[in-house]
């Protein structure tokens, strides 16, 4: 079973690489970008067969490491 | 004062911060690996800056959960001091001693140079050897130092006499411009600028020294 993990910072909380990306973007002539965040993805391979289990596990791993909850936020996907 | 300097696979100041300690306390300081599970009997700990695990995850993520940090914890809650500086700092923060986060700079640069702070007040075991709203520089030198935390935290903060050092001009977004917090406790101090390179005549700064002196003074 695999799972993978985005995560986000808050909004509210500037991201200064975002911005760069829209500014980028912006100077290639992508003028209908209006905003840009910028996460990372974190992909699991879990010893695991129930997906409620694996949920479970995968939400303290987040708690405990994956993400800072002070300023991100995560999402979780339980992959067949 | 007895102190100890922990050394992660990454730290590149421990050598710089048991020398300034050296120089103030006239003792041998205790160098302890990251892996060891007891510090010993020691008045401060400090946690130097650098760039442990290469900053995987986030800045401090991984250090913080290494095993010499359940002591900390303790020797903490015991009233031991405890100093973090810039990597040491984002270690407290990740390791839940100290409240916010160190984020990437606002201008995305890695900065280093010497900076401009003021010393919010001197009633505090670490700044009491400083004049209240005294200018001090202190070099930097950090990619996060753009500290962060919720509008409520950073008014308890500011209530509780808990913000020590201020940027005198914002060098990196930190909300309010905050350089350095302490605990609720007032024996736990986060800092982005770095006081051990600030300490001999040699390297042409001193203003950090009164930082080691006001410690050792809080101990004694």
């Amino acid at each position: 079973m695999r799972a993978r993990i985005t995560v986000t910072l808050k909004s509210g909380v500037l991201d200064p690489q975002g911005k760069a990306i829209e500014g980028a973007l912006h100077a290639l002539g992508y003028s209908e970008v209006e905003g840009a965040r910028q996460g990372k993805v974190i992909e699991l391979d879990l010893g695991e067969t129930q997906t409620n289990d694996a949920e479970a596990r995968v939400r303290e791993m987040c708690e405990a490491l994956l993400a800072n909850t002070v300023i991100e936020n995560y999402a979780i996907e339980i992959l067949a | 004062m007895k102190a100890a300097v922990i050394t992660f696979p990454g730290s590149n100041c421990d050598r710089d911060m048991v020398m300034a300690l050296e120089a103030v306390t006239g003792h041998k300081v205790k160098r302890v690996w990251h892996k060891d599970s007891d510090i010993g009997n020691v008045d401060l700990i400090a946690i130097p800056g650098g760039f442990s695990y290469g900053d995987y995850l986030r800045c401090g993520a991984m250090s913080a959960h290494s095993a010499i940090m359940t002591d900390v914890k303790k020797k903490a809650a015991d009233g031991v001091m405890i100093l973090g500086v810039c990597n040491g700092f984002q270690i407290l923060t990740e390791s839940g001693l100290l409240p916010g986060a160190l984020m990437r700079n606002a201008g995305l640069s890695f900065i280093c140079e010497d900076t401009a702070l003021d010393v919010e007040h001197s009633d505090s075991a670490f700044t009491k050897g400083y004049v209240s709203g005294a200018r001090i520089t202190i070099p930097v030198a950090h990619h996060d130092g753009n500290y962060f935390a919720d509008p409520e935290t950073l008014d308890r903060l500011e209530g509780e006499g808990r913000v020590l050092f201020r940027y005198a001009s914002d060098i990196n977004g930190a909300q309010r411009r905050i350089a350095g917090i302490t605990d609720k406790t007032g024996r736990i101090l986060g800092m982005m600028p770095h006081p051990e390179r600030a300490a001999d005549p040699l390297v042409g700064l001193t203003d950090g020294t009164a930082l080691f002196q006001s410690m050792l003074d809080s101990v004694n």
